[in-house]
């Protein structure tokens, strides 16, 4: 990119430089209004998390939190149940996402490097799969569930969570393992290595990059979800924080403040990984989309 | 090497797991969903095989072919505004400094949860209190307009969240796809006098655009499908001017507990995302793809 630049400059000269110039400006401004439409909801949410009422109520919206009010955070922690709602939370995310992405893994090299008939076949059910809307299969699993019952049980979220993230899953892996070369495999057979010897111990450690990417590129989609949770599970100890955030604001309408916390708290785990990751989040969401 | 590598009971072992549970949880159920559809159904006891009456009455439902003509609306929005993420993209992929951390920003609300984004525009659109509200009474409109209890702006006002939650994923699939295109062929259109405003539109939008269709049916049937900022924010309301098809369809089933039109209306539902995702691959079909690599 750093050659075109020189090349325009280069043309260009005199008023068209000029003209340029200020098509650049035009360009940046018009990016930063974009950003300043995705980013200001959020700051206002951390600002009146800090506030109590009288200063959302009166203060000027964007007005500095003067004195941060950080009991609203720990007011909602304890109080709503929002401590058990955040650790259901979690280790429904990771417990899923682990599943999905061993499972996944074992698919993917069964499909690129296993020789069968119909695995093609097999391939084109995962992926028509992330066609399905999840809407269409919400009765029968309600009562497929309770007639299994686990219906209130958090396996119903886990095996559902890995169902139907299982798709985007292998085809991240999928363009992953096709380029994987396949000598150090080759190698390792006529060494007599077994099968499971050489993907647990060769191909996972060699994927290790597009693991860690579909890992959390399924840790937020779990940790987001709510349609599941809102219509498998009822009672509080076993929902997870979007519906326990749902619940807990729909009682707690007035106090702004307490609201805010909540809602931040169900946000930080993911800006936080963000921060960290946001290369990875980036590829992972560009290469789960696009391919299909 | 291939006798180690198709052996069946590894093959099986490797396989089965997972297409026991893509089955389970997700084939078996359309099949059902459809089967359910043919009967009269509380969900909790026996079914009453009705053959097609379900089907038959939701063709004639206005209910429902309201909350579909709020789904296409969506659609059609969603559809448009790939449009402004496309130019968005072009200039962000223009020879723009700091490009990677305005995507990044773009993408954060995708990865925030619908029900937190939803509980936040609530108040954004609080009447009172809200962020919009307390802006538009300061520069002056007297009787800013209570945005989600109007029936004629409920719709405009959830396509906004709507837009701020999934502008970023588009920008950023945009921006792979205009980075994949060699350096080369631009300097190439520049050197021959071509204006930037030709380079992305002569050049670089075809050669785009495989990707682009693939977000025109990501947007058009993720907003067919579309369900839960608005189940948050309105519930369909106020009556029923915000219903879309999935949120009628859960409406049916898991609060009136009428099972068997639920599941006739996700069906339904199901279908419609299939067929409009086929029509939209048949229209945009290419007769001849660009190389360029």
């Amino acid at each position: 990119m750093t050659g075109n630049v020189e090349l325009q400059t280069s043309v260009n000269s005199g008023g068209w430089r000029l003209l340029g110039r200020i098509g650049y400006s035009i360009m940046y401004i018009v990016l930063i209004i974009v950003a300043i439409f995705q980013l200001f909801p959020l700051v206002w949410l951390m600002f009146f998390s800090l506030k109590n009422n009288q200063e959302v109520f009166n203060l000027p919206p964007l007005s500095l939190p003067m004195h941060p009010r950080w009991e609203n955070y720990s007011k909602v922690w304890n109080a709503g149940n929002i401590d058990v709602y955040f650790l259901n939370s979690l280790w429904i995310t990771v417990v899923a996402t682990v599943l999905t992405v061993v499972l996944g893994s074992l698919v993917t090299y069964a499909i690129t490097r296993m020789k069968w008939k119909g695995s093609s076949f097999v391939l084109g059910l995962f992926m028509v799969a992330m066609m399905i809307p999840v809407h269409s299969t919400l009765i029968p699993l309600f009562s497929f569930f309770n007639k299994v019952g686990l219906t209130d049980h958090p396996l119903s979220l886990v095996l559902s969570y890995v169902a139907f993230n299982m798709p985007i899953t292998i085809m991240i892996l999928l363009g992953f393992y096709y380029a994987l070369p396949r000598e150090v495999e080759e190698a390792a057979i006529i060494d007599g290595c077994s099968v499971n010897r050489m993907f647990f111990r060769i191909v996972l450690p060699m994927t290790g990059s597009v693991v860690a990417t579909t890992a959390i590129i399924n840790m937020i989609y779990n940790w987001n979800e709510f349609i599941f949770v809102n219509t498998f599970i009822s009672s509080d100890s076993y929902k997870t924080l979007t519906v326990g955030v749902q619940n807990f604001v729909g009682q707690y309408t007035t106090d702004w403040g307490a609201i805010g916390a909540t809602l931040m708290i169900s946000i930080l785990p993911i800006l936080i990984m963000f921060l960290f990751l946001s290369d990875r989040i980036v590829e992972g969401i560009a290469a789960g989309s696009v391919k299909g | 090497m291939d006798k180690v590598l198709s052996n069946k009971k590894m093959i099986a072992l490797y396989v089965l797991p997972s297409l026991l549970l893509i089955l389970t949880i997700v084939y078996i159920p359309i099949v059902l969903t459809g089967y359910y559809g043919l009967n009269e159904w509380n969900g909790i006891g026996s079914m009453k095989f009705i053959g097609l009456e379900n089907y038959a009455n939701l063709m004639k439902d206005g209910k429902f072919w309201d909350s579909a003509w709020h789904s296409l609306l969506l659609a059609l929005f969603s559809g448009l505004s790939l449009i402004i993420y496309l130019m968005i993209s072009m200039v962000l992929a223009a020879r723009i400094k700091g490009a990677n951390l305005f995507r990044k920003i773009y993408l954060i609300p995708m990865l925030l949860s619908s029900v937190a984004i939803a509980q936040l525009w609530l108040r954004i659109y609080n009447p009172s209190n809200g962020i919009l509200n307390s802006v538009l009474q300061s520069i002056g409109v007297d009787n800013p307009p209570a945005w989600l209890a109007e029936p004629s702006l409920v719709l405009l006002a959830l396509f906004i969240p709507i837009l701020w939650q999934y502008a970023g994923f588009y920008i950023l699939i945009y921006y792979a796809a205009l980075k994949n295109i060699p350096t080369s062929l631009d300097e190439a259109a520049r050197i021959d006098g071509a204006t930037s405003w030709q380079i992305a539109w002569k050049i670089k939008f075809p050669l785009i655009m495989e990707t682009v269709k693939v977000t025109i049916v990501l947007a058009v049937v993720g907003s067919l499908k579309y369900f839960d900022l608005i189940f948050v924010m309105t519930d369909g309301g106020p009556n029923g001017s915000s219903e879309v098809m999935a949120s009628y369809m859960y409406h049916t089933a898991f609060r009136a507990y009428d099972f068997g039109y639920g599941s006739a209306t996700a069906f339904f539902l199901l279908v419609i995302c299939l067929v409009v995702t086929w029509v939209i691959r048949w229209l945009t079909r290419s007769k001849d793809t660009i190389q360029y690599s």
